[in-house]
């Protein structure tokens, strides 16, 4: 390795660097504010090291990793919604009983797993990345280990990502003795449609590995752990679960996916198909009757992800584009939408406020977070002003020059099942209060993040083009 | 810039009214009347600035035109442009805005502030609705006047609000999403024959279709409209939001967002896709006249004073949505009339509901028990007189609008406009009913009730005058809307 090869991979060292310390910290000096900050401050760190790797961009690292604007433009997402997790759940913990400062390591140690992900070009780097994101987040699910429902929750997601692991695993195996290649370019190479179809083992073997992350991303049928795993999960955690481990496996997916022959294949093309049109429907019916926000932003993500295939199915450079602006939208609205769970929660010693009833009436008790939250469902239902809006846009645009009716079609049901039930949250919110109760204390640097990412749906909603522009400029070149 | 104007002073007015919302007092509402009041203002100099009947010079009926890049990525800018039609919406649009701000001013008690942000957010959405000329602009506002007007009928509405609010908010939305459909693959197909990807109207037009896409995607933006107007069959949400909204939410749904869809089918289906719809023609007229008949049917059998005039409402907008197909000269004058007409008269009735259920607390006829002209005359008589518009005696508005669009579709089908003139003894039959079941008949023992003071006989004084004014001399509003007419028919022509 150069020092060119080290100064593209700063990013990356810095939020390794920033495990480490963090952990050191953790045992000399058990301290919630002080471990927060240097979390923050390795997160910034990182950031800020990004221009300086992008004067190198695009490079490939080592067989492990390719640097490139794509990789980059979601790092610096996966970080900026780990800073936001972060700070959020420093006003989430703080004041709460028990120890909180391994939070931030596991979170660091994730992030780093997710960045991992987005870069990689290679199984090996693949499972490195997903592993480390994943053990970590075993953790942080379970990590109020004194209630019932977190337990549980780490438990069940566990058992079941190890199943998807194992999956993933052997479809590598499979994928390795046909080709006998590790490295993406090289499996891409050989990885053609007619190659698909006179060798049942690679094919069983792409199957298990998009099955594999199929899990991660929770599309039907490998969605069951989902609406468990998101209740339990302290709310902080599920806004990380729902946005940096779903986006950073998605655009892996994307790169395995897209620089592949595989793509070629109609076989691929109509399980990609199915499993969107699956995805949207289940997801949003299922969506229908939850009483539980949590469960009910579970299922909405297991709707979003099926939107996602959209742009998957329809592939080429647009594809590449939309799937980045979708997820800066998703990563905003979904962040958002946790954010407000969490803050309304906070403290969280006694459980959190995630069943509707206890929001009746939020609209006239707490505007400002009622309005914050209802501007992100709204966002979340594709809904003009919001970022969501034109995310939704872009889905239809690559459909539409794609010509996948089917899949419109089942994106149009769903988005209009969508608004029923976000909409009952508004309607719940704007109803008449139950009781009458002082508001509670609200954390200052989480209001600014709610603020801050607001103020981000708005302005993406309104006037994308500068964001367009950047996408534009780094979804260059990720085609082979 | 006058046309971001029109649409940024309610947007800022409703933001105003908002934080006065805080303060003591009737700010909110004096805000509103004044943003406002300053909109129309600026409207009508652009009616005055304009002499439309003289600066007609070539094909070109656009007055202004206002041009910005806003998403360069996809072609899309800010393209707002102004002609005789989109004027008359909006000045339509804000009159009922300062009618309904007038008519809520002891209605609604409960957060004012933003009782009024709600409804000058709508208002603004709808201006932007009519002024939009970038498909994509024009969607958003389509989409974004949506959102207040579901506040202003689930929080301020009747026992069954949400309910009623979620399926007008889904109904409309869904519809919505095939429209966007249909935009951007007329986008796109235009992009394969240009090379540029554009969703301005001016670019979109004489975009060459195949036969068969150029139907579906014609549906797509129809189903839109059609649901908004709304049409037989897919007009179910309609009562249930009137019912429900407050009086000022069913004027401004009544007089302004169901002429969002009749302003949607002018400007948009046949120009762009004149074959398809002139190939589709036939089923619409048949739809149309069914509407006409069938609302005005149920009307008569409903017991709910604001589920009535719902229900007519669905009949008028079947006059509009004949004339529109019917695609000459008189038919269209008549679907510009009729929308004015039908926005004031149907307001008006919706008011004098909103006053009774204030009074006696029910819109049930049978409850109200008859016999009100004895104890609240003006009230009755207004009310009388709103009625005969509706049924459309001649002299008042109501009867040039279908006068007109009758005259209009003789020339395309004589045994349609048969059977939809039938449509008019059918109003006065349910006309006639609701003034005899509300207002005649002996007052029940007991019952007090406070007729119209100074502020209601104002607000219905102002549209009795434009009703009456609009039915002896409409010509200055057709020579408005004449030029724009006049290019709509030429460009479905090529």
């Amino acid at each position: 390795m150069t020092a060119t090869d080290f100064l593209a991979l700063s990013p990356w060292l810095a939020l390794t660097a920033a495990v480490l310390v963090v952990l050191l910290v953790v045992a000399i000096h058990r301290d919630h504010r002080t471990t927060t900050a240097l979390a923050v401050i390795g997160l910034v760190a990182s950031l800020l090291l990004v221009p300086l790797a992008a004067g190198s961009a695009p490079r490939t690292v080592t067989a492990l990793f390719s640097i490139d604007g794509y990789a980059l433009f979601f790092l610096v997402l996966v970080v900026l919604a780990a800073l936001a997790v972060s700070v959020l759940a420093f006003g989430y913990c703080n004041g709460c009983e028990g120890r909180y400062e391994e939070l931030y390591l596991l979170l660091l140690a994730s992030t780093l797993g997710a960045a991992v992900l987005v870069a990689s070009r290679h199984f090996a780097s693949l499972l490195l990345g997903l592993e480390l994101l994943s053990v970590a987040l075993f953790a942080l699910v379970a990590y109020p280990v004194h209630q019932k429902r977190p337990l549980e929750a780490g438990v069940k997601y566990f058992i079941l990502a190890g199943v998807a692991t194992a999956f993933l695993i052997f479809g590598m195996a499979l994928v390795y003795a046909q080709l006998g290649a590790l490295d993406f370019p090289a499996v891409a190479a050989q990885l053609t449609a007619s190659a698909l179809a006179g060798q049942p083992y690679l094919a069983a073997g792409v199957a298990l590995i998009v099955a594999g992350l199929a899990f991660k991303l929770s599309l039907v049928p490998f969605h069951l752990w989902t609406p468990d795993v998101f209740e339990g999960a302290p709310a902080p955690i599920t806004a990380f679960l729902a946005t940096v481990s779903k986006g950073a496996v998605m655009v892996l997916l994307l790169r395995f996916l897209l620089g592949s022959g595989a793509h070629g294949s109609a076989n691929t093309l109509t399980a990609l198909a199915l499993v969107g049109i699956v995805s949207m429907l289940v997801g949003n019916l299922l969506a229908l009757m939850q009483r539980n926000l949590k469960r009910l932003l579970a299922y909405s993500s297991i709707a979003h992800m099926g939107y996602l295939l959209v742009p998957l199915t329809a592939g080429g450079e647009f594809a590449i584009e939309t799937v980045a602006y979708y997820l800066a939208a998703y990563f905003i609205m979904t962040l958002g939408a946790f954010g407000a769970i969490t803050i309304y929660s906070a403290p969280a010693n006694a459980g959190e406020l995630d069943d509707l009833e206890a929001y009746r009436g939020l609209f006239w008790q707490r505007p400002w977070l009622a309005g914050v939250f209802t501007a992100m469902l709204l966002a979340l239902a594709g809904m003009p002003l919001t970022a969501g809006f034109v995310a939704k846009f872009y889905l239809f645009t690559a459909g539409a020059d794609a010509r996948l009716w089917a899949l419109l079609g089942a994106l149009i049901i769903g988005s209009a099942l969508g608004l029923f039930y976000y909409l009952r949250v508004v309607v719940v919110m704007a109803g008449t209060p139950r009781q009458q109760e002082a508001p509670p204390k609200s954390i200052l640097a989480g209001n600014v993040t709610l603020a801050a990412l607001t103020i981000l749906l708005l302005a993406l909603g309104l006037y994308p083009a500068p964001l367009l522009d950047l996408i534009r400029h780094t979804s260059l070149g990720v085609l082979p | 810039m006058t046309l971001a104007w029109l649409i940024a002073i309610p947007l800022g007015g409703a933001v105003l009214a908002w934080l006065a919302g805080g303060f003591a007092g009737p700010w909110p509402r004096l805000i509103a009347l004044a943003a406002l009041a300053l909109d129309l203002a600026l409207a009508l100099s652009l009616c005055w600035n304009h002499p439309l009947s003289l600066a007609l010079p070539g094909n070109d009926s656009w007055l202004m035109r206002l041009d910005l890049p806003w998403i360069p990525r996809f072609g899309i800018s800010l393209l707002l442009a102004v002609d005789g039609l989109s004027l008359i919406l909006v000045l339509l649009t804000l009159v009922l805005g300062l009618v309904s701000v007038a008519a809520s001013w002891t209605e609604i008690r409960a957060r004012v502030g933003f009782f009024h942000f709600n409804l000058l957010a709508t208002l603004a959405g709808v201006i932007g609705v009519f002024l939009a000329l970038d498909l994509f602009l024009f969607f958003f506002f389509w989409e974004v006047m949506l959102i207040p007007m579901y506040f202003l009928i689930g929080i301020w509405g009747h026992e069954n609000r949400v309910y009623s609010t979620l399926k007008f908010f889904i109904f409309t939305q869904a519809s919505g999403l095939l429209m966007l459909l249909s935009i951007v693959a007329l986008a796109l197909v235009h992009q394969r024959q240009s090379g540029v990807l554009s969703f301005s109207y001016f670019d979109l037009l004489g975009t060459s279709l195949a036969p068969d896409s150029a139907l579906l995607l014609m549906l797509g933006f129809f189903l839109a409209f059609a649901v908004k107007l709304p049409m037989v069959p897919f007009h179910t949400w309609l009562p249930d939001a009137h019912t429900d909204a407050p009086s000022a939410g069913s004027v401004i749904l009544a007089g302004v967002l169901l002429k969002s869809g009749a302003y949607g089918l002018l400007r948009f289906i046949t120009p762009l896709f004149p074959e398809a719809a002139a190939q589709f023609t036939p089923v619409v007229m048949a739809l149309a006249v069914i509407g006409i008949l069938y609302g005005g049917l149920v009307a008569f059998a409903q017991s709910d004073f604001k589920r009535l005039v719902a229900y007519t409402s669905i009949s008028h907008m079947g006059f509009v949505l004949l004339g529109v197909f019917a695609w000459n000269e008189l038919a269209l004058q008549g679907v510009v009339v009729q929308i004015i007409a039908h926005g004031l008269s149907t307001g008006a009735l919706f008011i004098i509901a909103g006053a009774l259920q204030e009074r006696l607390h029910t819109r049930e006829l049978a409850r109200m028990g008859g016999g009100i002209w004895s104890l609240a005359p003006r009230l009755s008589a207004v009310g009388l007189f709103f009625a005969l518009a509706s049924l459309g005696l001649p002299g008042l508005a109501n009867f040039i609008g279908e006068f007109l669009v009758l005259a209009g579709a003789y020339q395309t089908s004589a045994g349609v406009t048969a059977v939809a003139a039938a449509g008019l003894v059918v109003a006065a039959i349910y006309a006639l009913w609701l003034v005899q079941q509300a207002f005649h008949g002996v007052a029940p023992q007991g019952l007090a009730l406070a007729d119209l003071d100074a502020r209601e006989m104002t607000v219905l004084g102002v549209m009795i005058g434009l009703v009456v004014w609009l039915g002896v001399n409409p010509q200055p509003v057709l020579n408005l809307a004449a030029p724009a007419l006049d290019g709509l028919q030429q460009l479905a022509n090529i």
